[in-house]
């Protein structure tokens, strides 16, 4: 409860280590914040003046996509090149027992023994979404302990990995070949958060073909989430497509969007604002590590368009507004929830609805009048 | 449900070390620790003692069970300690052993920090309850 804030110097120390470099500590904390140990909003706050720097990559996809497998070989990359790489692979959890095995670890083969790889594995813990609130805070915990690069690896797809986006920066979605008719499922949902696509396992039969079906629909798509952004920009923003889009504008959007967009964004002016980022398709081969150089130029090219768009500032202020809301809802959550204990207890009053000596909404407003009180109280 | 729900979950590292291939016992005590409602990292086949130290570290494990049915648990075992302690995490970490162990290698490997070694017939139960109540408690 946030009531319960206390300064330990256990916290100090652990957000000092984390700041250190300290293995150990970063570890700790992600427990904490996992079990939402008390204390821990307060070594999340701590942490987040430290926080901004890591490039923050999602990487999502059905299950048996190769996630696992590609995202050990993205960090091998990273490291190549010099990058400290954070991994945060979300498992499911039973629904039944709350248990989980989690597996993702097993397929880092090519970062065994390497302590500049911090990887983390997490169940879900049966929260609703792919990604939970703690995924969010274990990232903040990697960024500030000063990991260049963080991936964060969910669990196979469904309607949930929608919440990659509140967390990352970018989002590489992998498509198996061959799955032609779950393409047409992910339309609706996957396709519409993806940065970038992957066509992982790409020596595999039917690879062509599943690169070519993502190709007409990123070009195809109606890009929904655009519209809802930039909503002031909309009628601009069509305007610029046609009068510019008929010499060299077209090319850099369709070809690969990396070059193009980039290039475009840095034209300055309203051009800036309008430049879409149009979500390129690769291939790779996780097993070999194909593609793997090719995929991570797309995600530096992404995140420069980000930063020279301003898509990042307002992404961000997206995801903060969701997280301050979060909290505030869940916060007001336990009081309510407290205050039904103190008359009694959920059970008590719903027994007492079902023998109609009161009714539902009699109950709310009874259980939020303290609460509404002491805000109309703050207010005078 | 509240994000601001407050559990602890035992999270516990199956572990196989070294050259040894068998690793049925594993992905049992695996799969019992999972629904006993244990979050449970395994670590996959011929693991090196550092990384089994690496995966303990980095997933902040409770509970690290190390399965061993070659017999070099008196070299493998010391490696995997030495380097928990390296890391400060030895002391809040429940050591155990699994496989065929000589009762006299089982008293030497207790002397080191493993805290109970199971042979071939425990019954699960017995384990998850010894797990259960030494669970190391962490402020």
């Amino acid at each position: 409860m946030a009531g319960e804030r206390r300064e330990s110097s256990a916290d100090a120390d652990l957000v000092a280590g984390i700041l250190d470099g300290d293995q150990r500590s970063l570890a700790r904390t992600i427990t904490r914040i996992e079990n939402r140990s008390p204390g821990y909003r307060d070594l999340v706050s701590a942490l987040h003046e430290h926080t901004g720097h890591a490039d923050v990559i999602g990487v999502t996809g059905a299950p048996g996509a190769g996630k696992s497998t590609l995202v050990d070989k993205l960090a091998a990359a990273y490291r190549d090149r010099g990058d400290t790489v954070g991994v945060v692979a979300v498992d499911p959890s039973s629904p039944y027992t709350g248990g989980s095995v989690l597996g993702d670890r097993i397929r880092m083969a090519s970062n065994v023994g390497d302590m500049e790889v911090f990887f983390r594995s997490m169940s879900a813990r049966g929260r609703l979404g792919g990604l939970s609130t703690a995924t969010a805070d274990a990232v903040k915990a990697l960024d500030a302990f000063g990991k260049d690069v963080v991936l964060i690896e969910t669990v196979g797809a469904g309607q949930n990995e929608v919440d990659v986006v509140r967390a990352a920066d970018t989002v590489a979605v992998l498509v198996q070949p061959g799955s032609g008719d779950d393409v047409q499922t992910l339309k609706a949902g996957i396709l519409e958060i993806g940065d970038v696509f992957v066509v992982n396992k790409a020596d595999m039969d039917g690879a062509e073909r599943t690169l070519a079906e993502l190709e007409e629909m990123v070009h195809l798509r109606d890009r929904p989430t655009r519209g809802l952004d930039t909503a002031h920009h909309g009628a601009g923003a069509v305007g610029h497509a046609d009068v510019d889009g008929n010499g060299d504008d077209a090319d850099g959007n369709v070809a690969h969007g990396d070059e193009g967009n980039v290039a475009h964004g840095g034209d300055g002016g309203d051009d800036a604002d309008t430049a879409e980022w149009t979500p390129p398709v690769l291939r790779t081969v996780g097993t070999t590590g194909e593609g793997v150089d090719e995929l991570i130029a797309v995600f530096d090219a992404h995140a420069a368009h980000l930063r020279d768009s301003g898509e990042l500032a307002q992404a961000e202020r997206r995801r903060y507004a969701e997280e301050i809301r979060t909290l505030v809802r869940s916060d007001i959550g336990a009081l309510a929830a407290a205050e039904i204990e103190r008359r009694g207890g959920i059970e008590a009053l719903a027994d007492r609805v079902r023998r109609r000596e009161t009714d539902p909404y009699t109950v709310a407003d009874e259980v939020v009048a303290p609460i509404a009180a002491c805000v109309d109280a703050a207010e005078e | 449900m509240s994000a601001e729900q407050e559990g602890r979950t035992i999270r516990c590292l199956v572990a196989k070390v070294g050259l040894d291939g068998h690793d049925r016992g594993a992905h049992v005590i695996a799969r019992a620790f999972r629904d006993a409602g244990f979050e449970v990292v395994y670590s996959g086949l011929h693991r090196a003692p550092d990384e089994i130290v690496q995966a303990a570290v980095q997933e902040d494990v409770d509970v690290l069970g190390i399965s061993i049915l070659s017999g070099a648990h008196n070299t493998l075992v010391p490696k995997v300690i030495e380097g928990l302690k390296e890391y400060g995490a030895f002391e809040d970490t429940l050591i155990l052993v699994g496989g065929i162990v000589p009762d006299d290698d089982t008293a030497a490997l207790k002397e080191l920090g493993v805290a109970e070694v199971f042979g071939p017939g425990t019954p699960m139960s017995e384990t998850i309850e010894f797990v259960r109540a030494n669970v190391p408690d962490r402020a």
